[in-house]
């Protein structure tokens, strides 16, 4: 039995319109109480990376919306995803960031559970009626499945599969995991950082090749001319793709799609000298997939509501408040791959992500401009028409746009609003 | 075990105190902003590195805020002074405190201190603040005291972190 714990329902939907949304999407609290239930709670909601919990027994803890909860990998290997709070007076069970758990025991009166979120044991029992059931109260589990290593879990048992719900973004992973260079691709620890602004705000960002040259001038200013010219992809060949679902994605460098394809092409020269130290080790064919796959893929896929598999890393974003949103950026590299190209895509992350990025510092201060200014002239919507009366058609038979359309936004606000009418 | 405080044994190695004035200066730089004079400060294979989990020892091969040799950091020099990263223009202002300082390594020219750093900024009607563990090596190249490798190890360093317009 669920208790009533939301407003009543309100036509939030009329809030988005094809190619504008109102103010108050970014700072109505009701609606985002609205939000954390019709959304996050009846959706697939990225939770964790299969490589961030390789070991029976590892866990991380992670989010649902608002809800904490526990990724907990067992001893026989399967994963569980278990709302991090006890069943007797709903203290976290887990405070860790990541570790290995054999049980978990709640601090307050000793509830112990299994880590397949069974109730295995409850101090001085006999203070219970003798019907008192253990197994009803086990930590609650979400449903979980995975694509390809990427952790989903929902608490809606009726929504169709995941498998289903990437649909067309299934061969993007796919290429996107290509990164790996030959090797299964695995995090390398993260960058995490808050900005006072609402959620979709950053939704919205990681299918946003517009702002580049503006906010990132700073970052293409420290590259060499080659890397520049990669960079500078505005008025290029690229495109912005609705894949259906509230998911799209955007090609910024279309040359970077497929990191298998053109392995004989002359490597950068910001890779040479990498290049150079893999020859010592490794044939030149792997030195050539190595080095293509070291700097990342050229494109951004943006997954409905809270992750994207942006170029190199992931970026994962959690709704705090209607104004606050928690964002991690996860580093990725080649799991059993060279030191030196490993270490590379650190140093390729750290360039641009994190407090002292030469990227993301930028993102979250324009971010946070947004949310200030959204307070003035509230009757003024939100424009996301970039685009629109220039869009050709996918064989998905969705919407595409060129790199700098505002597509993907509309890709996800179409499916923010089936869901916010349902 | 017992603590001791450690001497310098010739009368040629490198004294707490000439320590001490060097991490000052570096500190009164970076609060001063005069980054042309901090890049100075340093050797030329030196290290600046901001590790993003405080206990990590590899740093090389770990994730961190920033792991800078000399190129990386005249390239973060050019962006703070530049102009155009809306994060720093303006940067914040601000003031550090450098003290508890102790020799944990010393050879005939290079000396290692760990000490404790406080960062206050402030920008827009905001302060914030910072607390550090920093591990120093100097050495002395031609007779002058250089910076050859900084680790700032913020005691917040796995939390997320909001965007700094600034050195640590």
């Amino acid at each position: 039995m669920t208790l009533p714990n939301t407003p009543p329902a309100q036509d939030w939907a009329a809030l988005a319109e094809d190619d504008r949304v109102a103010s108050s999407m970014y700072t109505d609290p009701a609606l985002f109480e609205a939000e954390m239930d019709t959304i996050f709670n009846h959706t697939w909601v990225w939770v964790a990376h299969a490589s961030e919990l390789p070991q029976p027994g590892d866990y991380v803890t992670s989010w649902v919306g608002r809800q904490p909860v526990i990724v907990q990998r067992d001893r026989k290997g399967e994963v569980h995803v278990l709302v991090n709070r006890c069943r007797h007076r709903a203290a976290t069970v887990c405070e860790g960031r990541k570790g290995k758990a054999a049980s978990h025991v709640c601090p307050y009166h000793g509830w112990a559970y299994a880590q397949d979120g069974s109730l295995r044991g409850v101090p001085y029992q006999n203070g219970y009626a003798p019907d008192f059931d253990k197994s009803k109260f086990g930590l609650k589990a979400l449903r979980t499945e995975d694509y390809r290593g990427l952790i989903f879990a929902t608490f809606d048992d009726t929504i169709e599969p995941l498998s289903d719900f990437l649909g067309n973004a299934k061969p993007w992973i796919d290429l996107f995991l290509k990164q790996g260079g030959g090797f299964p691709v695995k995090t390398m620890g993260e960058h995490r950082f808050r900005f006072p602004g609402n959620w979709k705000i950053q939704l919205e960002n990681t299918t946003d090749a517009y702002h580049f040259p503006i906010v990132h001038r700073s970052f293409i200013d420290s590259l060499d001319e080659q890397a520049e010219e990669t960079f500078t992809f505005l008025g290029g060949t690229g495109k912005v793709e609705d894949l259906g679902n509230g998911h799209s994605v955007m090609v910024m460098i279309p040359e970077l799609v497929d990191l298998e394809e053109n392995l004989d092409a002359p490597i950068p020269d910001r890779f040479k000298a990498l290049a150079e130290e893999l020859a010592k080790t490794h044939s030149p064919e792997e030195v050539a997939r190595i080095v293509r796959a070291v700097g990342g893929t050229g494109f951004n896929i943006n997954l409905f509501p809270n992750v994207a598999c942006s170029m190199a890393f992931f970026r994962v974003l959690r709704p705090v408040s209607v104004e606050e949103t928690e964002i991690r950026h996860i580093c990725l590299g080649m799991d059993g791959g060279p030191e030196a190209a490993n270490r590379m895509r650190m140093r390729l992350h750290e360039h641009f992500q994190g407090p002292m990025g030469f990227g993301s510092p930028d993102d979250a201060e324009a971010w946070t401009r947004v949310q200030r200014g959204v307070h003035g002239a509230p009757d003024v919507p939100i424009m996301v028409n970039r685009g629109v009366g220039l869009e050709t058609t996918s064989e998905n038979g969705l919407p595409v746009g060129d790199v700098s359309a505002e597509t993907g936004m509309r890709a996800a606000y179409r499916q923010w609003k089936r869901m916010m009418q349902a | 075990m017992t603590t001791t405080l450690e001497k310098p044994t010739a009368a040629s190695a490198i004294s707490l105190a000439d320590a001490c004035e060097l991490i000052w200066l570096e500190a009164d730089l970076l609060d001063g902003r005069d980054y042309p004079a901090w890049l100075a400060l340093w050797t030329e294979g030196g290290i600046y590195a901001i590790p993003t989990e405080p206990g990590a020892t590899d740093l090389a091969a770990s994730l961190n805020y920033a792991y800078d040799d000399a190129a990386m950091r005249a390239m973060r020099v050019e962006r703070l002074t530049a102009g155009h990263a809306i994060s720093s223009t303006p940067a914040a202002a601000t003031v550090r405190t450098v003290s508890r300082f102790r020799v944990t390594a010393r050879e005939a020219d290079a000396i290692e201190v760990r000490c404790a750093e406080h960062v206050s900024e402030y920008k827009f009607e905001r302060a914030r603040f910072w607390a550090a563990d920093v591990e120093y090596r100097l050495v002395r190249v031609d007779g002058v005291l250089k910076l050859d490798r900084k680790v700032v190890r913020l005691i917040n360093a796995g939390d997320a972190l909001a965007g700094l317009s600034y050195l640590l």
